[in-house]
């Protein structure tokens, strides 16, 4: 279980990439989808590796995307 | 972010929803344009503060950065351009339990509202000012601003920007701020807690913090998109706390000291006010209760 | 609501037009000022900053009169009664702001002492050419109440007056003196706090929730609010809706613009405020305001004297115009004669309203000191032929 999650506001997202370059454990990367706007949002790609540091959440223009953690980790 | 979490459902709210007048999502900010981050590290120092949200306001002026006022769920000011500073002056004395917080941006705070910016630093005016500096006037276009690096490209500098720029840590500090801290929209932590920090501390606080404006300003100048400036950033930033403001003067693409480097306790206004009546007056001094406009 | 004691400086004195004013401002509960030192107005502050701090409140001297005409609305939004104080060229700056005070519905005074122009002129000179600017000095649509006083009691009066239409219609209120009027010294009497009626702020009774800054009234003014009582309200200059969001359309805009000007229409069409001196068969109608009414006063005498029946229709209310009352007077007086210390503006007005029933003859004078009683006499006369 990862110590952590993150949840992703699909359609808000603009696709600016700063959550995908700046998480620490690279959790994230854009995918390949696209939301109603044409943006492509970021998707979990190695969610093992998410410590809900939030710093995604912290980064996101957006408002877009947020991280926490897991209770039994905290 | 709080430590004591349960686990949280996909559906749970984004921690910054609750500072943010949702009905008015989304916002007219560009993609990777830096605004937004710095709403986030802001909603997370006042949450991180524990103070009364209910006695925080916010006052901006006109541009990119003065739309902070219209989407932050708090009593909150979108006033005339360069004059934030003034109205939250007047907004502080006449109710000085408010904690007021000025958001606004480079051009806005330093070519039509120098002026005020720097009496409001001189009298050591209570209040808190947040200054996005994406180094343009973003929300007309993208001309030179007094903060615009010189041989930047920009709409009213076509062949180049030849004026030298403002060293806005420079001005504040020798206007007489309190606290004076620069950082980036790649410095999400440091950020926050420089803005904690000003929440709790009285007089003058001035924080500048370079955002990317990747419509207009990286755009013209060939610099990549918002990501490319969040890299340069994170590449070309120096932590020096304590530095002189000036050697922290900023270029094209040299390199940016980032920091506090000012962190002063000086009486605010109010406190030099009321010294000054009281050994004047004495007991005829009539603290002022300004507030009376109550019904009758 | 009566005034608060505190403020009151009761008795019968020997004040000049802006001491007056300010005592008046005191009167009416205000507790904030800023404002600029300028000709012929400063002593309206110099007497606010000694007087304030033993009533309890704040004066600062702002760097500028940008700086002052919105720190005001600052602390009309932290919950004061606030004013700033002014004369020509600070006016001219304070436009903006004038401006931003009217579409936000901000209630806050501005003292004008009107002195010769346009640009630096004569400091220490009357003139009266102001009165377009006040109405029309700011860009885009909007409506302001403007009061001209004629003497220190009523710099007094009106001002208290002034500050009591300003929470009633939510809206900033045009104190429009001139030098001779600010720096006559006259008796003023001041009566007792419980003798001076206040209007409150009309400060809403709604929770957060359902309460909107913008979402007009009966009588299409909204209640008031301040910061720090919950209700996270938003104020912002841009066209905006009832909750105050930017709402940036022609509906909005449609809907806010007409309604700052309709809710002044309860004002202009039945409490214009004037003075009526023999116009019960009036064949001249001596038009006039602030010191210029005080000569036009002495000519019209004279011409009674001499047989015509002439009468005086002395404006308080400037802004909005008095149209209704000029309009009677049109439809059955011949003539209107208007002095004014400028080359023609309010006269402008009373043209429009007459709309050519009868004639208009205006008495300019560019400014510098006051008319000659002979001189608004002689156009009574040709008035009168």
């Amino acid at each position: 279980m990862a110590k952590g999650q993150v949840a992703i506001t699909v359609e808000r997202c603009k696709g600016c990439g700063f959550c995908v370059e700046f998480c620490p454990t690279h959790v994230l990367a854009l995918s390949s989808a696209f939301n109603s706007k044409g943006y492509h949002p970021p998707h979990v790609v190695a969610g093992d590796k998410c410590s809900g540091c939030d710093l995604c959440g912290m980064y996101c223009p957006d408002f877009a995307i947020f991280g926490a953690r897991n209770a039994r980790c905290s | 972010m709080s430590e004591a979490l349960l686990d949280i459902p996909l559906n749970s709210t984004n921690p910054v929803e609750p500072f943010l007048r949702m009905d008015r999502m989304p916002h007219i900010w560009c993609p990777a344009c830096g605004i937004g981050t710095t709403v986030n590290c802001f909603a997370r120092a006042l949450e991180s503060s524990r103070l009364n949200l209910n006695k925080v306001a916010v006052v901006s002026g006109i541009g990119c950065t003065g739309r902070v006022a219209g989407y932050a769920n708090l009593d909150s000011f979108h006033t005339t351009h360069g004059r934030a500073i003034p109205f939250a002056t007047g907004l502080k004395l006449s109710n000085p339990e408010l904690q007021v917080v000025v958001y606004s941006g480079d051009g806005d705070l330093f070519a039509i509202g120098g002026n005020h910016f720097i009496h409001a630093a001189r009298r050591n005016m209570d209040i808190k000012v947040i200054c996005v500096n994406n180094l343009t006037y973003a929300m007309t276009g993208g001309q030179t601003g007094p903060a615009t690096p010189t041989e930047v490209i920009s709409a009213t500098s076509p062949y180049g920007v030849f004026e030298p720029s403002f060293n806005l840590v420079q001005m504040a500090e020798a206007a007489g701020a309190s606290y004076v801290a620069r950082w980036t929209t790649y410095h999400v932590k440091q950020l926050s807690r420089s803005m904690e920090e000003v929440l709790h501390k009285k007089g003058f606080c001035f924080i500048e913090v370079l955002s990317p404006c990747p419509t207009l300003y990286q755009r013209r100048n060939k610099m990549g998109d918002g990501l490319d400036a969040m890299k340069f950033y994170k590449q070309v930033s120096k932590t020096r706390n304590g530095a002189p403001t000036s050697e922290c003067a900023l270029t094209r693409a040299g390199e940016i000291v980032v920091g506090k480097f000012v962190d002063r306790d000086r009486p605010d206004y109010l406190e030099l006010l009321k010294h000054q009546m009281t050994a004047s007056l004495g007991d005829r001094y009539a603290d002022p209760e300004v507030t009376t406009c109550s019904e009758g | 609501m009566h005034a608060a004691p505190k403020g009151v400086l009761t008795g019968v004195h020997f004040l000049d037009g802006d001491h007056a004013c300010c005592e008046g401002t005191l009167a009416a509960g205000a507790r904030f000022a800023a404002g600029y030192p300028i000709t012929p107005s400063t002593e309206v502050v110099e007497r606010f900053a000694w007087r304030i701090p033993t009533v309890g409140g704040i004066f600062i001297q702002m760097e500028d009169e940008l700086a002052a005409s919105i720190a005001i609305q600052g602390a009309v939004w932290g919950g004061a009664k606030a004013f700033t104080v002014t004369s020509g060229p600070g006016f001219s700056l304070m436009m903006e702001h004038i401006g931003y005070a009217a579409i936000t519905e901000t209630p806050c005074v501005f003292v004008n002492v009107q002195r010769g122009g346009p640009s630096t002129g004569l400091p220490t000179l009357p003139a009266q050419a102001d009165m377009m600017q006040a109405k029309w000095g700011s860009h885009g649509d909007y409506s302001i109440i403007a009061l001209c006083p004629n003497s220190p009691q009523e710099c007094f009066d009106l001002t208290v007056t002034g500050f009591n239409l300003a929470e009633e219609f939510r809206v900033p209120v045009m104190m429009m003196l001139d030098e001779c009027v600010g720096h006559m010294t006259e008796k003023v009497v001041i009566p007792e706090s419980d003798q001076i009626a206040i209007t409150p702020r009309r400060f809403t009774h709604k929770s957060p929730e359902d309460f909107r800054l913008f979402e007009p009234m009966e009588d299409l003014v909204p209640d008031m609010v301040k910061a720090g009582d919950g209700y996270k309200f938003h104020v912002t200059g841009l066209t905006h809706d009832e909750r105050g969001y930017p709402s940036m359309n022609v509906e909005t805009q449609d809907r806010l613009v007409r309604r700052m000007q309709d809710k002044l229409k309860p004002f202009a069409n039945g409490r214009a405020l004037f003075e009526a001196v023999n116009l019960d068969d009036a064949e001249v109608v001596v038009v006039s305001y602030g010191i210029t009414s005080r000569v036009a006063q002495r000519a019209t005498q004279l011409a009674r004297a001499q047989g015509i029946r002439a009468g005086i229709f002395r404006i308080i209310s400037a802004w909005p115009f008095p149209e209704q009352h000029i309009r009677e007077l049109a439809g059955r007086a011949k003539a209107f004669v208007f002095p004014e210390l400028n080359l023609g503006q309010m006269v402008h007005e009373v043209e429009r309203c007459a709309a050519g029933r009868a004639r208009i003859i205006s008495v300019p004078h560019a400014g510098g000191s006051v008319h000659k009683p002979e001189v608004i006499l002689k156009a009574i006369q040709e008035a009168a032929r």
